[in-house]
């Protein structure tokens, strides 16, 4: 990139900037004039100069120019006004001018300040594009936290300045040279002094102001380190925690933030001690006009109407002078800024533009063979890590590599995906070298896959497809004001040096993943997610969740009818005491006394939590019901049990765990509680211990807790109060409660609990387990199993994937590559986190997977578990890196090679 | 509700199982309380021979077969009487289940999970005391058998 960053604005911005010159040389026409007007209305028609006989005339507008050889030219010939309306016609002209300065003002600023934003954008986006193309290697030395405070805050103040690249000093210059050239006109001697000060001025300011270079520099840096230790400290928050460093952490970013502040505080001295001395300066230079010109006027040697004309004119010096060095100042600023990030983002060896170049059309299959060629990788130290390898991979042949932790076989694979570049030799397919091959073929007709997983914030779908986002394969449909808005995205991207490619079109390529649109991409992506085994957790995640019926409009009937066609599973495979439904004439054993009392979940803020207690409505139902004495003795006994079990345990105690209605520090308080109450009942209690009583008995199941509370009278009276309190909820509540009804879906609950509609009984051990096999079995009877995989998919994976647990990371991992159709497969240690069982069924399944439909791509397979390697046409054997052995599984454990000693250990 | 057990009816049976026998009421509640009430049907697996062990079981009614895989197939060992206490072993020495247990009648059973198992053992030596003295019964039952298929071997060849 450019290193000089006013060559950089010029190259980009020329026409503009001599566009925005012009514009600005325009404009000081009616900016001069509006200098010279209130002088003439002062004296024309204010004070009567020229307008000495009543009912004189003068003439108003009379444009003309007296030109060098041409003579007199008239262009307007003006009209005669009398002295009232001359103040009037001069009066408007005023107002005239005043809008059009305004007007060019406003002009010239919107102008400058689009042409800053603009170049800013064009380099931010070159940035980025260079990130993009950075050799790997590059990235094992660079913090991403620090590289985005470059491209987002280190370049910001580039694009204020851009606008005044130019235009400020020749105007300003401009100005400056006007005035001392007047200075000049008047008396020689002074124009000398005042010169000589301007040449001390600019030679003394900006050699003072190269400290402040220097403390800017250093600001930027910190500012950048402390960018990349705050993404350190996310980043590594696991770690700090598990070694208790969080105070050695607070120690260095307290050190950091110290520097930070002297440096900062150094640069604001610096900034006033210098402007102190530029303002002295400044006005030394009147002191010397009175000293000297006053001597000079005294000595009769001046003109004392000379000497007012040339103090006068030095007013107007100081201002542009000033500006100007604070122009150079902040044009030095950004300079060093600019060169700072310019430098960082300098790389050698980077990726050519075209290797990356969008390419819409698919590049075909990759027919050659994939070959290294004496192949030697090293690591950044320079040891080596392969040595002189040279293997070729033909088209359909699956290919195990094995070998120790350091054997090399692992490189060999991030050689293939171009992630280690070679050290020597290199990677052909066919004659080409790989790394010279556009990634439009490279990447899309390898996959790659490791252990090291990647994804980005977004949903588990993005994810999964990511791997077919080549290029935007179909542009989004714009109508009216987003057409419109769209062709400005364009024009302004293409002024920008951006590119245009729409990020809202749909950049799936479907034909890769098997589909030939959105509609059809279900089966496939489902055969893959069976095979990584991933399935299973993607339905559960959406049996988790919660949804909109709106959203998935059809899903709610479905889940509704499967409510009944899951009891008639049940019933015929006898399991029918495993979920007990909810029924709305009916006290449900397995769920809270709370949940049959208000029959439905609560979703206002009258009955949300602890609301509830304080809602009068509620009150005054099981008041008027006598069910709050009931609830009260209830839960008086609860107390009783819970304190009787619990009171000699200590508070970490397991046991704990098994009491779900209190916490072990509520343990004393109740205990109190009880004996305060012992023998008076309901009537002595208050409202806040009645309250504190009753919300024991809310949480009570009778089959977990067995305290044998629940008689059939005192559930039939919850039921009576559950429809005596449905029937007369008033009308502002209906939205605060949601009411468990058979046939409708419940919007509030998850889909797993509209699918029970009921809950599980704790009688049987493994009843969830079995409950969730027979639920998914029918999800897919029922047709509803791509509807509610579709909402699974729709879970948002978080920053780096890290909603996921690590095995599913890893298979998400896997299945995004075998999403896509490749020619070359290359695995490389995939699923480390897996036990041998699942690894084993899982390579299986992903050999028969690649091969479905009589596709025949490579597979490279880097094995942890050797065993496996039976599975494969051929192994490779990899020890300290190199290839020891090649050949067919049956022909090396013949070979009694190293390859032997792998497998028997 | 007349198959409903109760808390308290549960330290009854609980008081009968020997291994409990001298456990003090409050102390049995607390265990009745924390553990799991199941139901099995009969033919049903309680578990698997070869699971990780997370539980220990109590039956309180019914009873169950103890059987082992070989490669005739399983073969019947012994048999859970009510009352007694099933799959100890495995989340005692932490090793996988020795064996499947199967019933063969309608079974109810506690279901004690190991760290509350494990924490019983530590808060109330009395049972620590109990199971030894289980363990080593079936250890000289163990022995005694082992001895006499021994002889019966000897006298065989």
């Amino acid at each position: 990139m450019e290193k000089r960053l006013a060559r950089y604005i010029w190259t980009h911005t020329r026409a503009q900037q001599l566009w925005i010159l012009l514009v600005v040389a325009i404009s000081m026409v009616p900016y001069f004039l509006s200098f010279d007007l209130p002088k003439q209305i002062v004296n024309g028609p204010i004070q009567g100069q020229g307008f000495d006989q009543p009912g004189a005339t003068q003439t108003f507008m009379n444009i003309s120019f007296d030109l060098p050889w041409l003579g007199p030219v008239t262009l307007f010939d003006g009209i005669d006004l009398t002295r009232m309306q001359m103040l009037f016609a001069l009066s408007l002209v005023f107002l005239a001018l005043v809008i059009v300065n305004g007007l060019f003002k406003f002009y010239i600023n919107t102008y400058k300040g689009r042409l800053g934003e603009r170049l800013l954008r064009r380099i931010r986006f070159e940035l980025i594009d260079r990130i993009l193309r950075f050799p790997p290697n590059q990235f094992k030395r660079m913090k991403g936290a620090e590289v985005a405070s470059m491209v987002k805050d280190e370049v910001e103040p580039l694009g204020g300045f851009t606008g005044d690249a130019f235009v400020q000093p020749a105007l300003l210059g401009g100005q400056a040279l006007t005035a001392l050239f007047f200075i000049f006109m008047q008396n020689a001697w002074l124009g000398l002094i005042a010169a000589v000060m301007v040449g001390v001025q600019a030679v003394i300011i900006p050699r003072m102001r190269r400290r402040l270079l220097v403390l800017g520099r250093e600001r930027q840096i910190t500012a950048r380190e402390l960018a990349g230790r705050v993404s350190e400290i996310v980043d590594g928050i696991g770690t700090i925690h598990a070694y208790d460093t969080s105070n050695y952490e607070r120690a260095d970013i307290a050190s950091r933030l110290g520097r930070i502040f002297k440096i900062r505080y150094d640069l604001y001295q610096w900034k006033f001690l210098v402007k102190f001395i530029n303002n002295f300066l400044a006005q030394l230079t009147p002191f010397l006009f009175y000293c000297i010109g006053g001597y000079l006027a005294l000595q009769g040697r001046l003109d004392i109407g000379q000497l007012i004309a040339v103090i006068s004119a030095y007013k107007d010096l100081p201002g542009p002078l000033k500006d100007l060095i604070d122009w150079d100042q902040t044009r030095q600023d950004v300079q060093v800024k600019y060169l700072q990030v310019v430098e960082q983002f300098s790389v050698e060896r980077t990726i050519d533009p075209s290797i990356q170049a969008v390419a819409i059309e698919d590049p075909g299959p990759m027919k050659h063979p994939l070959a290294a060629v004496n192949l030697s990788l090293a690591d950044d130290s320079g040891a080596k890590l392969l040595e002189r390898v040279s293997v070729q991979i033909h088209p359909g042949e699956t290919v195990a590599i094995v070998g120790g932790a350091a054997g090399g076989g692992d490189m060999l694979a991030e050689a293939f995906a171009r992630l280690t570049w070679p050290e020597s030799g290199k990677i052909t397919a066919g004659g080409d070298d790989l790394l010279e091959l556009p990634e439009s073929i490279t990447g899309r007709c390898i996959s790659y896959v490791s252990a090291d997983t990647y994804f980005f914030y977004g949903t588990l779908r993005d994810n999964l497809l990511y791997g077919l986002k080549h290029a935007p394969l179909k542009d989004a449909a714009y109508e009216g004001s987003g057409a419109a808005h769209r062709k400005w995205e364009i024009n302004e991207a293409r002024m920008a040096g951006n590119p245009d490619y729409d990020v809202n079109g749909d950049w799936i390529d479907y034909q890769a993943a098997d589909a030939t649109d959105r509609e059809d991409l279900f089966t496939p992506v489902l055969s893959v997610l069976d095979t990584v085994q991933l399935s299973k957790d993607i339905l559960d995640l959406a049996l988790r969740s919660t949804v909109s019926p709106n959203d998935h409009p059809g899903l709610a009937e479905g889940i509704v009818e499967m409510r009944h066609a899951l009891r008639e599973e049940l019933e015929e495979a006898g399991l029918s005491s495993l979920i007990v439904s909810f029924e709305p004439g009916a006290y449900n054993t397995e769920a809270t006394v709370g949940e049959n009392l208000l029959f439905g979940t609560a979703t206002g803020p009258a009955f949300i939590g602890k609301a509830i207690a304080k809602n009068a409505y509620f009150r005054s139902v099981i008041g008027r019901t006598g069910l709050d004495r009931a609830m009260f003795d209830m839960g008086y006994s609860i107390a009783e049990n819970a304190v009787e079990l619990f009171a000699d345990l200590p508070p970490d105690h397991p046991f704990f765990q098994q009491l779900t209605f209190m916490t072990a520090d509520d343990i004393p308080e109740y205990q109190l509680l009880l004996q305060k109450l012992q023998g008076k009942g309901f009537d002595a209690a208050s409202e806040d211990e009645k309250g504190a009583i009753i919300r024991l008995s809310f949480r009570y199941i009778e089959p977990r807790h067995r305290f044998g509370l629940l008689t059939p009278e005192l559930m039939a009276k919850i039921v009576d109060v559950r429809r005596q309190f449905h029937d007369g909820l008033p009308e502002s509540m209906r939205g605060d409660i949601e009411r468990y009804d058979p046939d409708h879906y419940l919007a509030s609950a998850s889909l797993m609990d509209n699918i029970l509609f009921g809950r599980i009984s704790h009688k049987h051990s493994d009843g969830s387990k079995r409950i969730r096999s027979i639920v998914s079995s029918l999800l897919n009877s029922l047709g509803l199993l791509e509807n509610v995989i579709d909402i699974g998919l729709d879970f948002n994976v978080g920053a780096g994937g890290k909603r996921l647990t690590a095995v599913q990371r890893q298979k998400l991992n896997l299945a995004r590559a075998l999403v896509r159709r490749s020619d070359y497969y290359i695995f490389n240690r995939p699923l480390p986190g897996l036990d041998h069982r699942l690894q084993d069924e899982i390579v299986r399944d992903v050999l028969k997977l690649v091969r479905r439909d009589g596709r025949d791509p490579a597979v490279v397979w880097v094995l942890s578990n050797t065993a496996l390697s039976s599975l494969f046409d051929r192994v490779l054997v990899f020890d300290r890196g190199m290839l020891v052995e090649d050949g067919t599984h049956a022909a090396l454990v013949e070979n009694n090679g190293i390859f032997k000693e792998l497998v028997s250990s | 509700m007349g198959t409903e057990m109760l808390l308290k009816d549960e330290v009854q049976m609980l008081r009968r199982v020997p291994l409990f026998s001298n456990v003090e009421p409050g102390k049995l509640k607390l265990l009745a309380f924390t553990s799991d009430r199941v139901s099995y049907d009969a033919g049903e697996a309680i578990f698997h021979q070869g699971d990780t062990g997370d539980a220990a079981y109590v039956v309180l009614a019914g009873k169950a077969d103890i059987l082992v895989d070989s490669s005739t197939g399983p073969i019947k060992i012994a048999e859970v009487e009510t009352n007694s206490i099933v799959g100890e072993i495995a989340i005692l020495c932490d090793v996988s289940r020795t064996a499947t247990v199967q019933t063969t009648t309608a079974v109810e059973a506690l279901r004690i999970r190991k760290e509350h198992f494990l924490k019983l053992l530590t808060d109330f030596p009395e049972i620590t005391i109990e199971i030894m003295r289980v363990l080593a019964d079936r250890l000289s039952h163990t022995t005694s058998e082992l001895s006499e298929a021994r002889s019966r071997a000897r006298k065989a060849e």
